[in-house]
């Protein structure tokens, strides 16, 4: 497996009026070619913040203390703003969550999309329109060539996420980052856009981060899955790892919350408690205090990653050959493997 | 479309006869009357009240005025300014000057607004952010009048660059003062707009698309923020024109600019009523106009509204 993209021990912190915001305190992973990696936690957690770090695209009031991010032999923390509008865009491409505002109001779908190629593939006009009105069809737009004219206002959400995909494969790139791309739709638009995402992958071939906090929508896509968690990752292996033998408490508190079909929505479970405060983030396991197996040693020194095969890693004293040995729960094993065979 | 243009231009028509109406009714309780030279006796007024159609009710002459403008172009005669001079030719020789100083002042006005706001809105809490709100406070708050006179003194009066009073030999150089006293109301309220607008807009997420487009600041900028950001500037621009007028008023009258502002002012002064309702009819008219012409611009630029009942949804 070749690895395309890899993040080394990333840390971020944003500058603001009640103290500086430790938002990434420590991200290391990579990202394999063809592979599609699920970054998963609950909000706040530091998602898109490491996606922004990708793209070169952190807010003004954010600091890099720490860390690397390399890319074809470059870190590109260190790339010069010029250098970094040639990847942004034509090799690392994004893909936003919300549809309704993410496409320029009063320009054509048509010059959305052609923008980008026109910028970093030297075509000319003519050309790029023809290739536009190809990746309308490839995104499943029905009558391309009409849609071209279009603004975005006259298209339903569903189909203003696949004109944002569409810019996104605009000028074929080799990594594609989705942020929650379908959080913002209906369900059925919503799983829609994943089969296209999916199928989009198998023809082109590209490698892709996909942002969530549901760990039910990456379920037959994810390659691999990095679990986050107050912006540390504090699980990471292959999906099959995750979903079936997963170690931290956290990810179990993510499972038992992917809503399933037989799940009323009153019922739906969710993890007590709320996310630490990141401004002084606690000195031991920052999920300590919401976890139903917490030592003694959470609240004083933060677990470090212990294997548990080659691919899966966990950061959590539970692992630790002196901790009590606790196990999934087993109806939580069960529920997983009934909502994965369901078909999602 | 078409439809939706011969609907507003009906309602303009309405609006306008509706005003004029109101101005008939209004000058029925204005002080005063254009005959009130002493030597004159109370059957002589009667008589010359009688000789300009005075003595009819506002309502009858309201109607002659409209059927005389409609059918003829005639705005009827003065009786004092310029003893049974046609007005329309009185407007006609005066009406020139005042446009072309306002449609100057719109122009500097606009450019010079916009480009502040878009330097203050690029370049937040710096500088020129703050210069421009200092610029911008100090032309909402200060009448143009104020500006004219500091204008006339400075440049006119002591620096000698620009005619202090209107110069029929030098036209061009004796607007150029006027036409920036009235263009400081302008320049303010677009740069505060324009500013607002594009801080808002820059964090939108189409420009995070943009961004994450790879593409320049520049072309961001150009491309993405300023279209987007002119729509609601261009909504303003209709109640500027009031500040205009008002403001041009004043400003002929501080620089002697023979134009209907100060003829207005003169008709006030000495009664002409027929003057008065002539120039404030085509004042109503003007306005009405371009308030239209910035409704019809703003569907061009904003897509949104343009294709109404044409659309397609899919
Ligand atoms: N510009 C900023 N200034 C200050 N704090 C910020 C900024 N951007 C992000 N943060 C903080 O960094 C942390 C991580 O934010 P991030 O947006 O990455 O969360 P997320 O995991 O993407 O959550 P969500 O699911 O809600 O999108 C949060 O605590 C957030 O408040
Ligand atoms: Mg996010």
């Amino acid at each position: 497996m070749k690895k395309i993209l890899r993040v080394n021990d990333l840390r971020i912190s944003f500058k603001t009026n009640s103290g500086n915001v430790q938002a990434i305190r420590g991200v290391s992973f990579n990202l394999f070619k063809g592979e599609t990696l699920a970054i998963v936690g609950e909000s706040g957690s530091g998602k898109s913040v490491t996606t922004k770090a990708i793209m070169g695209m952190l807010a003004n009031n954010a600091t890099v203390e720490q860390g690397s991010i390399l890319f074809d032999g470059n870190d590109i923390l260190k790339l010069t703003k010029r250098e970094l509008t040639k990847i942004r865009g034509s090799r690392i491409s994004m893909i936003f969550q919300d549809p309704m505002t993410s496409l320029n109001p009063t320009m054509t779908i048509g010059k959305q999309i052609m923008e980008s190629m026109l910028e970093h593939r030297k075509m000319k006009r003519s050309d790029a329109k023809i290739k536009v009105i190809e990746l309308l069809d490839l995104v499943g737009i029905e009558s391309p060539s009409k849609r071209f004219k279009s603004y975005p206002h006259q298209l339903s959400g569903g189909m203003r996420q696949r004109v944002v995909i569409a810019i996104a494969l605009a000028s074929e790139p080799d990594i594609l980052i989705a942020d929650e791309p379908t959080t913002a739709l209906d369900v059925t638009i919503q799983s829609q856009i994943l089969e296209l995402i999916k199928e989009l992958q198998m023809k082109l071939k590209i490698s892709i981060i996909f942002i969530t906090h549901d760990l039910g929508v990456v379920a037959n896509m994810a390659d691999r899955v990095a679990v986050m968690y107050a912006g540390k990752i504090v699980e990471y292996g292959l999906s099959d790892e995750i979903y079936y033998d997963s170690k931290h408490p956290y990810t179990w508190g993510l499972l038992a919350s992917v809503p399933d079909m037989s799940t009323k929505v009153d019922m739906l479970y969710s993890i007590p408690g709320t996310t630490p405060n990141l401004i002084s983030p606690p000195v031991g396991d920052a999920f300590a205090y919401r976890s139903e197996h917490t030592l003694k040693i959470d609240f004083e020194e933060q677990p470090p990653f212990f294997k548990v095969s080659d691919t899966h890693y966990v950061a959590s004293w539970l692992l630790h050959e002196y901790a009590p040995k606790i196990e999934m729960p087993e109806h939580l094993q069960r529920r997983i493997k009934l909502m994965l065979s369901e078909e999602y | 479309m078409t439809k939706y243009i011969l609907k507003r231009l009906g309602m303009a028509a309405l609006t306008l006869l509706v005003i004029l109406f109101i101005l008939f009714l209004l000058l029925e309780f204005m002080p005063g009357s254009p005959f009130n030279d002493e030597k004159l006796s109370p059957d002589q007024i009667a008589n010359l009240n009688a000789l300009y159609g005075l003595d009819k009710s506002p309502v009858i002459r309201f109607l002659i005025f409209v059927k005389n403008v409609v059918l003829h172009q005639d705005f009827g005669i003065s009786f004092v300014i310029k003893k049974n001079a046609a007005i329309s030719d009185m407007i006609s020789s005066r009406i020139g000057i005042t446009i072309k100083i306002g449609l100057q002042a719109i122009l500097i006005g606009t450019v010079t607004g916009i480009v502040l706001g878009v330097i203050a809105g690029i370049k937040r809490n710096t500088i020129f952010d703050t210069l421009t709100t200092i610029i911008a406070v100090l032309g909402v708050s200060i009448p143009s009048y104020v500006f004219a006179l500091g204008l006339s003194y400075y440049f006119g009066y002591k620096m000698r660059l620009f005619p202090i009073t209107f110069d029929i030999d030098d036209t061009v150089r004796s607007m150029v003062l006027p036409s920036i006293a009235l263009s400081m109301f302008v320049i303010a309220q677009t740069a505060r707009f324009m500013r607002m607008e594009l801080i808002d807009i820059f964090k939108s997420d189409y420009i995070q698309l943009a961004e994450s487009k790879g593409l320049s600041n520049l072309k961001v900028i150009i491309r993405h923020a300023l279209r987007n950001a002119m729509i609601p500037v261009i909504t303003v621009l209709g109640p500027l024109l009031v500040g205009l007028m008002t403001g041009s008023l004043v400003v002929e009258k501080i620089f002697g600019i023979p134009g209907i502002g100060s003829l207005l002012i003169q008709a006030i002064q000495v009664n002409d009523f027929n003057v008065v309702i002539a120039i404030a009819f085509i004042y109503s008219f003007l306005y009405i106009f371009v308030n239209l012409l910035v409704d019809l611009l703003y569907g061009i630029i904003d897509p949104r509204i343009r294709v109404q009942g044409g659309g397609t949804n899919a």
